[in-house]
């Protein structure tokens, strides 16, 4: 839609443009060469990106939706067209949560969303006080950022594997200090199987995660002018006082867009939870997306992991959509 | 301004989310012809200590074949952490090999697709003839009363290595045949930090293989002859729970197994710390850890009484590797020419004794390199008392539902919350209810 009001007001810039430039000699020209000497040159430089995000991110999307329509097993894999048509079978079954698959995919919307707050509040809160901390200038402040950033330059298979190692019980090196150093546990306590996988879900996930809120905010940062925080110390304000009433106002803008970018790929992280847990994640940590890989790759049910997949797009557009609209009113109103 | 805004903001969310939820597709193609007679594209399964050794084994042999046929073989091995999702999408596409290797236990599913040859008389006679292969393993090929899906090309079966050292010290002079035998031993050599027995607790095709086995010994299949699941039935649960209780209520696995889904319970074999395992042809991976020969002993897996046999005696699964080709192969004669090679009496003995499993074809098992110690225990249970898994399409389903239940079951123990029989009724009852699609 985008590209729909970016059309009307470019093909109204060119009318204009055109209607100013009406020499006799130009109104005999065709009318097309013209528009794309005038409007055309963008949209030939954005073919390549359009035909591609069709090709990568719509077509495989119609394809999903259409598939979560259809019974897709096994039997039909190697004949697409076979598979017959099954209405929304698929979302009755994934939205029934009075029946097993529709209640274990409630459950496992319900752990996405305690691990997404939690994820998301601490990687933001650490990243923010973080940032606020590096804003001064002193010896070593570029070293401190360089190593804050390392864990979002590594590898995330890399650095998770190393994870699942500390968190071993027996091996790993959580227990080695919670237990054998410091005695706070009476016994090794496991965290990739049982109750405790959801910590060390969000333990990984925000040391994943916080380097890029660090690195945002730390951006954003740059753009408060000095003079704000000289005015407010002159009046007398705090550290805090000044944090709460010039740093976090002026940062709302990038925390818009911030906060938005890590609530989706908190909710829709794959790669933690698999090399965490593999296929089968302890029910405590069983974070949607592996539940959808569960219910089409490994059981072979393709339709429902579609229809599953298709819910899903629709609550993040949702809430997506919703938390634009909230924030940009409340933004216009503060502008205001 | 506003509805700019406000058709941004969608945008933006459509855009946002799609990114983050997408599917992939092809199209699919079917027949197989002879277009292109001079070339195979081979899919290996990894059977050797990594990808590359497998290569330097295989590459060889491949140009044997090219030598006799004049056919050149393309090799790719295939981890198996991805095979099957890349026979899923080989599948899916059509853009496949033409032969490859499946995972016994996916037979009857990849069966279901109807993307690879069915192995008729007429295929069979083509690479010899059906007769030539051990009855069980062209068993764990397919659905029951279909041809099979594929050829067998490797077999094994599930023996209990024991620790020669730690059983002397605890004054035992010979492996378990039973159970009980198997728990009182355990419970000896469980001191000291040490421990009888140990356990893949979140392996769950390892969990699926124990527990299959041992519902055998209680009568208990986990489907009925309609291929419905009857993961519930009394002997079912009994054997789960049997299972379980080597940890929960007789103590002779360390509760740290119930996580262990990477080998751990092979190396803590070899570091001593435990003195028994269940495995599959341990032998190379003992070696690779630093055991000599002589430290491990292999002996058949226990039974609840009497001798290893068929029905309650059953002691192994039937594990293995089959040869599959794809139906859309461009090279039909050239693949079935392959298969033929592949499984040949000469090729059998080498490659088998080189990945220390058995040959399923009975010429080539009565080699003598296959009558060592441990292998003789690993050929005897094939050929006595092993029983392929359930040869269903929904039999990957069946690995993931119960095998995670069991896991569950694993964190239950570890965690010391009770495990009874209600408890490993009520997983097992939800496992059932999600076949239930």
């Amino acid at each position: 839609m985008t590209a729909t009001v970016t059309t009307d007001s470019l093909t109204e810039k060119s009318d204009r443009v055109t209607s100013r430039g009406s020499g006799g000699a130009r109104r005999r020209l065709p009318r097309i060469p013209d528009r794309i000497r005038q409007g055309g040159l963008p949209y030939l430089l954005l073919l390549p990106a359009v035909l591609l995000e069709l090709l990568v991110h719509v077509i495989p999307m119609i394809i999903g939706i259409v598939m979560s329509f259809r019974q897709f097993t096994q039997f039909y894999i190697n004949n697409w067209g076979g598979a017959p048509w099954s209405g929304f079978d698929n979302y009755k079954i994934a939205v029934d949560v009075n029946a097993p698959i529709g209640e274990a995919l409630l459950h496992s919307f319900f752990v996405t969303c305690v691990f997404t707050f939690f994820a998301v509040g601490l990687a933001w809160l650490f990243g923010v006080a973080a940032a606020i901390m590096l804003q001064e200038n002193f010896r070593g402040r570029g070293f401190l950022r360089a190593i804050f950033l390392v864990p979002y330059a590594l590898p995330v298979y890399a650095a998770v594997i190393t994870w699942a190692f500390m968190f071993q019980r027996d091996n790993g090196l959580v227990n080695h200090v919670l237990h054998d150093q410091l005695g706070i546990t009476d016994q090794p306590s496991f965290w990739l199987i049982g109750d405790n996988s959801i910590y060390a879900l969000i333990i990984v996930s925000v040391w994943k995660g916080w380097p890029f809120a660090f690195l945002i905010v730390m951006a954003g940062l740059q753009n408060i002018p000095r003079e704000l925080y000289e005015a407010a110390s002159i009046d007398g304000a705090g550290i805090w006082q000044q944090i709460r009433k010039i740093t976090l106002p002026s940062l709302r803008p990038v925390n818009q867009v911030l906060v938005l970018v890590l609530f989706l790929w908190t909710f829709n992280d794959f790669n933690t939870p698999y090399v965490l847990f593999g296929k089968a994640a302890p029910e405590n940590a069983d974070l949607i997306s592996i539940h959808i890989y569960q219910s089409s790759f490994v059981t072979w049910n393709f339709g429902t992991g579609s229809a599953m997949s298709v819910l899903l797009l629709l609550f993040l557009l949702v809430v997506t959509a919703v938390y634009l609209f909230i924030t940009s009113r409340g933004r216009k109103g503060a502008d205001a | 301004m506003r509805t700019i805004r406000a058709a941004a903001a969608v945008t933006l969310a459509i855009s946002i989310a799609a990114g983050v939820t997408g599917c992939g597709g092809g199209t699919s193609s079917g027949g197989g012809s002879n277009d292109s007679p001079k070339t195979l594209t081979y899919w290996a399964s990894n059977q050797g200590p990594s990808i590359e050794a497998d290569k330097k084994i295989l590459t060889p042999e491949l140009k044997k074949f090219e030598k006799q046929t004049g056919i050149k073989v393309k090799l790719e091995v295939v981890p198996w952490a991805d095979l099957l999702n890349r026979i899923l999408a080989a599948t899916t596409s059509g853009q496949g090999p033409d032969v490859l290797n499946i995972g016994n236990t996916w037979s009857a599913s990849l069966q279901a697709t109807g993307a690879l040859l069915p192995w008729s008389k007429e295929n069979f006679d083509a690479i010899g003839g059906r007769d030539r292969f051990v009855d069980s393993a062209v068993a764990s090929a397919g659905a029951e009363g279909q041809d099979p899906a594929a050829v067998p090309l490797y077999s094994l079966a599930y023996a209990l290595y024991y620790n020669k050292k730690s059983f002397a010290d605890a004054g035992i002079e010979k492996p378990p045949a039973t159970w009980d035998e198997l728990v009182a031993d355990g419970k000896k050599l469980s001191k000291d930090g040490k421990w009888g027995l140990g356990a893949e607790g979140s392996n769950l095709s390892n969990n699926i293989h124990q527990t299959f086995v041992l519902g055998q010994q209680h009568g208990a299949d986990f489907f009925d002859a309609d291929g419905k699941p009857t993961f519930t039935s009394d002997g079912a649960v009994a054997a789960v729970k049997q299972y379980i209780d080597f940890m929960a209520k007789d103590k002779i696995i360390a509760p740290g197994n119930a996580e262990y889904a990477q080998n751990q319970s092979l190396t803590d074999f070899a570091k001593g710390k435990t003195a028994m395992v269940l495995w599959q042809a341990a032998a190379s991976t003992f070696a690779s850890q630093g055991m000599k020969p002589e430290d491990w002993g292999a002996a058949p897996v226990p039974v609840a009484s009497g001798t290893p046999g068929q029905g309650k005696n059953t002691n192994s699964m039937v594990a293995g590797i089959n040869m599959a080709v794809f139906k859309n192969t461009k090279n039909i004669d050239g693949a079935k020419k392959f298969v033929k090679f592949m499984t040949s009496d000469d090729e059998q003995k080498l490659l088998n004794k080189t990945y220390g499993s058995i040959p399923p074809v009975k010429t080539a098992q009565a080699d003598e390199a296959f009558s060592a110690p441990d292998l003789a225990v690993l050929r005897d249970t094939l050929a006595k008392s092993a029983a392929p898994l359930p040869q269903v399409p929904n039999e990957s389903q069946f690995e993931t539902a119960v095998g995670t239940a069991v896991k569950e079951l694993w964190a239950d123990a570890a965690a010391g919350r009770p495990v009874t029989t209600e408890s490993v009724k009520a997983r097992l009852e939800k496992a059932q209810q999600t076949m239930q699609q």
